[in-house]
């Protein structure tokens, strides 16, 4: 009783967060038996039939839901590997301009596309990439000769310029972690290597990059959960039946499935198994992420 | 001196230029799409238009902002993003104090702890969660906007991190002096924290003002729709039934300078708070890393 007497504000302060939690994070969870019955709305959970792991089963049967997990799978690790690679590189380059105004002036335009959202982006860029007079077929063909591209029209090219294009929207962002990192390396180190006439790529080598690496294991570990995530915002604004075979995701396919073509036993399944997989790396990478880098969220 | 060696400026100036162009890649796209919206139609439609207007025109603004479902839209998008950015403080605010102390003053903190942070790890997918919005009757109802946004576990960490950064003796002092902790939470914490609120109030904004998907998915009158969901019809699914064109207005209209017009209208509250944003979003992202 004293305890209680002692902490109620606190419970009281939950209580508003905690509700809203239960009504759509934990409820929900309910939901998930769907992914076991042939459900039927008018039939609602309790009167829809009972077919045990048959989803599942369809899940790996189903020759469009196996493209699927495979298109999603092509895509976010490209994802993962250039967003990781291509905001260390940045950083690092970044960090050798001098000039503070130089400096500032291209953070300022490379942050700008993290903030707008994938219907903006994906307006302009179906505009600036249309393969009719788009401005960049224009100039390629211009200073290249190439003939349209269509980069938003055809499968493999509609692959590479979802990964292309995510990267460009996120880079900026991004680099903010590693150059935090980088501003946190001790200058002495560097005098130190100056004195011992170390080339600035020989320091760069030794002091710039190994400095950089822990951070790297933790963005690096942390984005495996995404592994199943190729980015529903990105592809729904961009795809068309075109490029359906190859740029198709799952979760474009769960919101397919489920709100349009009402199968919605099948698609809680396809959504489950995204979720469970998603979850388990998410713990794995927590864990190696505070074993290799010592780094803890909470 | 590195500074001083031939290679070392070679690379300098080849790394400032390549540098300066991929950030003026970054922003390219945007600029065309400007330049578009004030051009003619016949110069647009016959893709003449750069990075620069060609037969400068705001036609394609005008049209735009005198369509009635647009503005409604926007109204939309400016009532949940107000709303829903003071709900979303109001949540956080109350939530990262008690989350904030340390298990010994509060006891059961590790089990609400798992409670939110399981959220981030785990869900039941798209179609449990559409289910119970239509169980509760927030179908078509503009609620739906604001109520299921209310709690974001990850702006409530960050602000329980910048919480637990505030010197404990100003609390100790304030509960020998009598207060209580609500008392403590709004006159000694909330005082001390509004850069901090200020950035995840920002966030919050930009979130809601870029959301579009529950929109389309929960209301079904295009005219409930908020900006983004509405642009997400007319832009990316090219469905121009709700625009409302006379027959000579399609002649002189271009569908690529009106979405152009759009887009620019759209995308011009975040280019507003941009500079804001990059003052304040890093702190945040450094607010948001403890290493213990």
């Amino acid at each position: 009783m004293r305890y209680l007497k002692r902490t109620w504000p606190f419970h009281l302060m939950l209580l508003p967060a905690l509700a809203l939690l239960i009504v759509f994070n934990y409820v929900p969870l309910g939901g998930i038996v769907m992914a076991f019955q042939d459900y039927k709305p008018w039939l609602r959970i309790s009167g829809s039939e009972w077919i045990g792991l048959d989803n599942f089963r369809l899940l790996f049967e189903r020759e469009d839901s196996l493209q699927v997990i495979w298109n999603t799978l092509v895509i976010a690790v490209f994802k993962i590997i250039l967003n990781l690679l291509t905001p260390l590189t940045f950083a690092i380059l970044l960090n050798e301009v001098r000039q503070k105004y130089l400096t500032r002036s291209i953070q300022t335009m490379v942050y700008l596309p993290h903030f707008l959202s994938w219907v903006i982006l994906g307006g302009i860029l179906v505009e600036f990439l249309s393969s009719d007079g788009g401005f960049v077929n224009r100039v390629l063909h211009s200073l290249f000769g190439v003939k349209p591209i269509f980069f938003l029209g055809d499968g493999d090219w509609f692959r590479f310029t979802v990964v292309v294009s995510d990267v460009w929207k996120e880079f900026g962002y991004n680099t903010i972690v590693f150059l935090a990192a980088l501003a946190g390396i001790n200058p002495s180190l560097y005098e130190a290597a100056e004195m011992d006439g170390a080339s600035r790529w020989a320091q760069t080598k030794h002091i710039t990059i190994p400095s950089l690496i822990p951070m790297a294991i933790v963005v690096g570990t942390l984005s495996l959960g995404n592994i199943l995530n190729a980015g529903f915002d990105q592809i729904f604004n961009l795809y068309n039946s075109l490029v359906i075979h190859k740029g198709d995701i799952i979760d474009t396919f769960v919101y397919r499935t489920a709100i349009q073509e009402g199968q919605f036993g099948f698609a809680t399944a396809v959504g489950l198994f995204k979720s469970v997989v998603s979850m388990i790396l998410i713990v794995i990478s927590y864990r190696l992420a505070y074993k290799l880098a010592n780094y803890r969220v909470f | 001196m590195y500074h001083k060696t031939v290679p070392y400026r070679i690379f300098n100036v080849i790394n400032t230029v390549l540098l300066a162009a991929i950030a003026l890649i970054c922003i390219i796209p945007l600029v065309h799409v400007l330049a578009i919206s004030f051009s003619a139609k016949s110069a647009a439609d016959g893709n003449l238009v750069g990075l620069w207007p060609v037969q400068f025109t705001t036609i394609a603004y005008e049209k735009t902002i005198n369509n009635p479902i647009f503005l409604h839209s926007l109204w939309v998008s400016v009532e949940r993003t107000v709303l829903g950015t003071i709900g979303i403080l109001l949540v956080a605010c109350l939530a990262a104090y008690p989350l904030s102390k340390e298990n010994a003053q509060f006891q059961g903190r590790s089990v609400y702890s798992w409670v939110f942070v399981f959220t981030m790890i785990f869900n039941g997918g798209l179609v449990p969660f559409y289910i119970v919005i239509q169980r509760i009757g927030l179908m078509d109802s503009f609620w739906v906007l604001v109520i299921p946004g209310l709690v974001n576990v990850w702006l409530i960490i960050l602000l329980m991190n910048f919480f637990r950064g505030i010197p404990k003796e100003l609390e100790e002092a304030a509960l020998i002096d009598g207060s209580g902790y609500f008392g403590i939470l709004w006159r000694v914490y909330l005082p001390v924290s509004l850069p901090a609120l200020a950035t995840l109030g920002l966030f919050a904004m930009v979130w809601h003002w870029n959301s579009w998907f529950d929109g389309l998915l929960y209301l079904s009158s295009k005219e409930d729709y908020p900006l983004a969901s509405f642009m997400q019809t007319v832009i990316v699914s090219r469905d121009m039934s709700s625009m409302n064109f006379s027959k000579i207005e399609f002649e002189m209209l271009s569908q690529k300078t009106i979405n152009a017009a759009q887009i620019f209208i759209g995308a011009l509250p975040i280019l507003i708070v941009y500079p804001f944003l990059q003052k304040y979003f890093v702190k945040g992202l450094v607010m948001g890393s403890v290493k213990e």
